[in-house]
């Protein structure tokens, strides 16, 4: 999502839009304790949920992207690893997002769905930290989101969708922003085409 | 009352203080005293894990930081001031790059990881073991510069005093430096305890985090904090009191 709001910030043009990147949880504290900041993407509908209760954004947070969950292991997948199932084996070291943050959530959502227990080498405080132990051979295999597979150094192995919990990402202008009306604009951008386009090559799906 | 601080210096050095309180006074405020028995009972895998890493890591700290201290005090050789540079180089780096440090050459994939995976059958991260080392290099570094301190305070003359009596090296390090510099010595534990106690980045990045495992006291405040804030100023006050207490304790090895 850093790069899909790059891409997004770099295509808008109107304004010169700077990112501050962080898990959603740390985001939400950060507004909590008076950021400042103008708008907030956040990765799933409770962390959406919590800015909404805490009263700090415009309107109701828009839904403007959606994503599945993936398992990553390294490079041609030496461990051969298939599915799910395969990541309960001794040999494998696993490492999962922790349940506080929206991809472990969503994690514990797919695991839930599919009947089976992990155990983690590690809970990871963001998903970017479960790529990063992937990518740096630390652990053979982790879950995240499908549009993190495209790193290099990372193989993907698909989830069945039966199982895979759809992820949602929500956009919010903050009571906050120094121009609520560029702020709001951003926003309603995330849903024209222009924007759509950007984050379905990406591979976001809407 | 004689006034021996110029006052300007005096208001800076209150302003200094208040820097340095204010935040602690603010965790004190926060702290949930109702549940704070809960919050504690809650976190005795952190406790324990806290306490085993720390105290593993200062033995491994003091048995190779001391004799490095030792080296930095009265070897005389070529880069002396190098390598006491490569000893501090810890103290001042960022812990997580500490951490990515300690992942580039012990992780599995670095030279020395490999090595131990391929020969010895085992790996660090995401272990105890791990937990253990990246306390221990963030640790080592305070051990070597209080004791290395201690040891250039040791009396030289008896040192020479014994070699003319024929104590080789050995007997004038444990007979004659080691005694002297125990207070020094005493301190150097201490600091490094504390040290391994509180560190946090180089664990998470080199260690990872799982509970009961390599979820130490720090780590456990960092991953409640998102979770359970109450749970979190629990146990940084749990981790501020522990701090007190030994920087109490090691004073009085200082002030003799």
């Amino acid at each position: 999502m850093t790069e899909a709001a790059q891409r997004l910030a770099d295509a808008y043009g109107t304004h010169a839009i700077e990112l501050s990147v962080a898990g959603s949880q740390v985001l939400v504290a950060q507004v909590r304790e008076g950021a400042p900041l103008d708008i907030i993407l956040t990765a799933d509908a409770t962390t959406a949920a919590t800015l909404t209760g805490l009263g700090v954004v415009q309107g109701e947070p828009q839904a403007f992207a959606r994503n599945r969950l993936a398992i990553a292991v390294a490079e041609g997948n030496p461990l051969g690893i298939a599915g799910l199932g395969d990541l309960a084996g001794p040999g494998v070291t696993l490492v999962l997002a922790a349940p506080h943050v929206p991809a472990g959530r969503y994690t514990a959502e797919l695991l839930d769905a599919a009947g089976i227990t992990l155990s983690a080498s590690s809970l990871e405080p963001s998903v970017r930290a479960v790529l990063t132990k992937v990518q740096l051979g630390e652990a053979d295999a982790g879950i995240v989101y499908r549009t993190d597979l495209a790193r290099p150094g990372i193989t993907g192995i698909e989830i069945p969708h039966e199982i895979n919990p759809i992820t949602e990402y929500f956009a919010a202008a903050l009571t906050t922003a120094r121009d609520p009306v560029a702020a709001s604009a951003f926003v309603a951008y995330l849903a024209t085409p222009a924007a759509q386009n950007i984050l379905a090559e990406l591979g976001f799906s809407s | 009352m004689s006034r021996v601080v110029p006052i300007r210096l005096a208001a800076l050095a209150l302003v200094g203080l208040a820097l340095l309180l204010v935040p602690i006074a603010g965790l004190l405020i926060r702290v949930p005293w109702s549940g704070l028995g809960g919050d504690l009972a809650d976190s005795g895998d952190a406790l324990r894990v806290s306490a085993v890493v720390s105290v593993l890591a200062t033995t491994v700290a003091v048995g190779l930081g001391v004799p490095l201290a030792w080296l930095l005090a009265r070897g005389r050789f070529r880069g002396r001031g190098l390598l006491r540079a490569a000893v501090l180089l810890p103290i001042v780096l960022p812990p997580v790059v500490s951490g990515v440090a300690l992942l580039a050459s012990l992780g599995r994939t670095g030279p020395v990881g490999r090595f131990l995976e391929v020969f010895l059958g085992f790996t660090l991260p995401f272990t105890t073991a791990g937990a253990v080392v990246a306390a221990a290099f963030v640790a080592l570094p305070f051990v070597a510069l209080v004791a290395e301190a201690g040891f250039r305070s040791v009396d030289r003359d008896l040192e020479d005093v014994a070699a003319t009596l024929g104590a080789g090296p050995w007997r004038r390090f444990r007979r004659i430096a080691l005694p002297q510099a125990v207070p020094a010595l005493a301190a150097a534990v201490v600091l490094g305890w504390a040290r391994a106690l509180g560190e946090f980045g180089a664990t998470v990045t080199f260690a990872g985090n799982l509970t009961g495992r390599t979820q130490t006291l720090p780590l456990a405040i960092f991953f409640e904090l998102e979770r359970d804030p109450e749970a979190a100023f629990s146990l940084s006050l749990l981790l501020v009191a522990i701090s007190l207490l030994v920087l109490t304790a090691a004073r009085r090895t200082w002030a003799r």
